[in-house]
């Protein structure tokens, strides 16, 4: 290919994790807490006679290890991969906001970062005073915003209240706002994390062609993001990272699939082999499946999920299974019962099915209780399944992430 | 244009690069000031009501009720007031940029700057507020009849000395609040201690000669006295020379190791904050 505007050249990036601080930062207090600790461990320790040991409270993570690719003028390049693969990382490697470990980069142009839009906006000031400190926080010189202030503005639609401090906006026209800003950045190589997923559909279409534009122009773009259509739309290449690596540099295509089939941490199939739970019912297995394709690993918004359950009961019982959906975030998305029977001495497979065009994408985890009587819980266990759904490819005009709990395909009328 | 990175490349070009980004230092700055008077209803008028009524205060406080002596013929107002105003910028300056990359912990955690940007322009704007303040000193010569010495031609001498003496503290405190976070706790102490042991509601000619040296120590001692000794008049004494020296040496050791301590810890800003 042509000439290689970014070079990165074996670049690792390690964290220090700390195991006894919860948090990002140090407290003073803490410090000299532990020290007197320490001290008092030690001597402790050497009055007893014990030997002396260095206790190992941190621990090195490599976020980005050893990670080379080259990216060539002109070339739009999505990044992709699962939280915590490292795309952040190597954003703010890239972008200079932390330096690497170890490893070189050779950027041969003008980088402007756009990792959150709008850094750096004041609410106090106006709209007018946020576009010039805005601009010179991405790199833009006074001169340069000047010229294209009016460009802005129109882009941006909030001309009216040009003169108005930004806390009085709509959230809408403070992102509009801080977006058009951005937009109007003219570096050679422009580096985006997942800006597109705000302001309104006709506001995301604009603003998708916007970076079309700049691509085409013969700029470089480099653009993480967790939506593939987005990807689709705006990139030439693909690079997709997991866990610090990069597994493969290819055509769009190519990677995301190579993304959506690779195997998750899901743990779509349980079996217990001598049956966990109490002395009267066992839960014994429990999976979940595509009810089309079994075969397939991949669900999506649209497929049929079916979730099995197997238990083995001891003697006769009157016995339902109940099973609770939830988001991973911990919230209940649905609880659903078996019907109340009874049921004889030995194995019972329980089935239900999760319609397609109903759970959004997201990650879930199903949790168990094993009931008597219609109320007698005699067993629990939460997260026996966990998977997750991903995004399909849309066919209209919103690339953003889909909003609500759920996503039910509805009957629309319209008279 | 090419551009490297690699671990100490940042470290190598770091003035270079201070310079190239001048002007959101600049605009940094600007914003800083701006947000200042905006974000209190009585804006500008602040920066005069708090050194004024603190004047008052004290005049009252150490003249009228403790009976202290005036250094000179200068109204005890005038005395106070001189004190007043490098030590209410010296405190908002230590303040406010010790918090400063706290405050911008956004900004720091999403783009590239030379971060040293940031507690500096907190300082510049601490300064507009002490000029603004500076006005009051005018009037106050006005109301008191009071024809300032021909040494007030050094006062802008002074202005940069204080100015380094608050961003050599300042810059330190920052990156010792970055690191370990509590410490913002102690910064509100520091100031109103500091306001105690320095001679700023009282003249340093009370301390007593034996103590004069390690009352010197506090670099606060030779800023107030150089203050006063510009605006009050009296003579250029040893003792005050000594001070000033002695502040001029604790600046530059500061600033060198609060350069230094700042430098090491800002690469790793961005992972802590």
């Amino acid at each position: 290919m042509s000439d290689t505007i970014i070079k990165v050249e074996n670049v690792g990036k390690q964290y220090l994790i700390g195991h006894n601080r919860p948090k990002g930062y140090t407290a003073l207090r803490d410090v000299i807490a532990q020290k007197a600790k320490g001290v008092g461990k030690t001597i402790h320790q050497t009055l007893r006679g014990k030997q002396l040991m260095e206790a190992r409270e941190t621990e090195a993570f490599w976020a980005l290890k050893d990670i080379s690719f080259d990216i060539s003028k002109g070339e739009a390049v999505g990044i992709i991969g699962r939280n915590g693969a490292g795309k952040s990382t190597l954003l703010k490697v890239l972008s200079r906001i932390t330096e690497p470990t170890r490893g070189r980069i050779t950027l041969n142009g003008r980088v402007a970062s756009l990792l959150e839009v709008g850094t750096g906006f004041h609410p106090e000031l106006t709209g007018r005073e946020n576009i010039f400190l805005n601009g010179a926080i991405l790199g833009m010189n006074r001169a340069e915003i000047k010229s294209k202030f009016d460009e802005i503005v129109d882009f941006s639609g909030v001309a009216r209240f040009l003169d108005t401090p930004v806390k009085r906006y709509s959230s809408g026209m403070y992102v509009r706002l801080a977006f058009s800003v951005a937009a109007h950045l003219e570096p050679e190589i422009l580096i985006i994390d997942e800006v597109l997923a705000v302001g309104d559909a006709e506001f995301q279409k604009k603003c998708l062609g916007k970076m079309e534009g700049v691509s085409k122009s013969g700029r470089t773009v480099l653009f993480v993001s967790h939506d593939m259509v987005a990807i689709r739309t705006l990139c030439t290449n693909c690079i997709l990272l997991d866990s610090g690596n990069v597994v493969v540099k290819s055509d769009v295509e190519t990677v995301i699939q190579t993304y959506l089939q690779k195997d998750t941490d899901d743990n779509t199939e349980v079996s217990f082999h001598a049956g966990i739970g109490g002395r009267l019912v066992k839960l014994m297995a429990a999976k979940i499946t595509d009810s089309q394709q079994p075969a397939n690993k991949v669900f999506t918004v649209n497929t049929d999920l079916k979730v099995s359950v197997t238990v083995e009961c001891a003697q006769a019982i009157r016995f339902n299974v109940s099973a609770f959906l939830y988001k991973s975030s911990g919230e209940c998305i649905f609880n659903t019962i078996s019907p109340i029977t009874d049921i004889a001495t030995g194995t019972h497979a329980y089935e239900f099915i999760i319609p397609g065009s109903f759970l959004n994408d997201g990650n879930y985890y199903l949790s168990f209780f094993l009931v008597k009587d219609g109320t007698e819980v005699l067993f629990t266990r939460d997260e026996v399944l966990s998977f997750e759904i991903k995004d399909s490819v849309r066919d209209g005009f919103w690339n953003g992430k889909w909003a609500g709990a759920v996503r039910p395909s509805l009957q629309w009328k319209i008279n | 244009m090419q551009l490297i990175i690699e671990p100490g490349r940042t470290e190598k070009n770091y003035w270079k690069d201070l310079w190239r980004y001048r002007e959101l230092f600049y605009i940094l700055a600007w914003r800083d000031v701006k947000v200042r008077y905006k974000q209190t209803v009585i804006g500008v008028l602040w920066s005069v009501i708090r050194p004024l009524l603190t004047m008052i205060v004290f005049t009252i406080v150490f003249r009228n009720i403790a009976q202290l002596p005036t250094e000179g013929a200068a109204p005890y107002a005038l005395l106070v007031y001189a004190a007043m105003l490098p030590w209410q910028f010296f405190s908002t300056a230590l303040t406010e940029s010790s918090n400063s990359l706290v405050t911008n912990s956004n900004l720091i955690s999403k783009v590239y700057f030379p971060r040293m940007i940031v507690p500096a322009s907190a300082v510049i704007s601490s300064f507009v507020d002490f000029l603004i303040s500076f006005a009051i000193l005018f009037f106050l010569m006005i109301y008191y009849q009071y024809l300032p010495p021909a040494q007030i031609f050094f006062l802008p001498l002074m202005l940069v000395f204080v100015f380094f003496v608050s961003f050599s503290l300042g810059l330190f405190l920052t990156a010792v609040n970055v690191k370990y976070r509590d410490f913002r706790y102690i910064i509100p102490f520091i100031v109103q201690f500091g306001l105690y042991v320095s001679p700023v509601g009282f003249s340093s000619s009370l301390v007593p000669g034996k103590w004069k040296m390690l009352y010197s120590l506090n670099p606060m001692v030779g800023v107030i006295d150089g203050f006063r000794w510009c605006i009050i008049g009296g003579e250029f004494t040893r003792d005050l020379g000594m001070s000033i020296l002695f502040s001029i040496a604790f600046t530059i050791i500061v600033l060198f190791f609060g350069i230094r301590y700042f430098r090491r810890m800002e690469k790793t800003f961005a992972d802590i904050i």
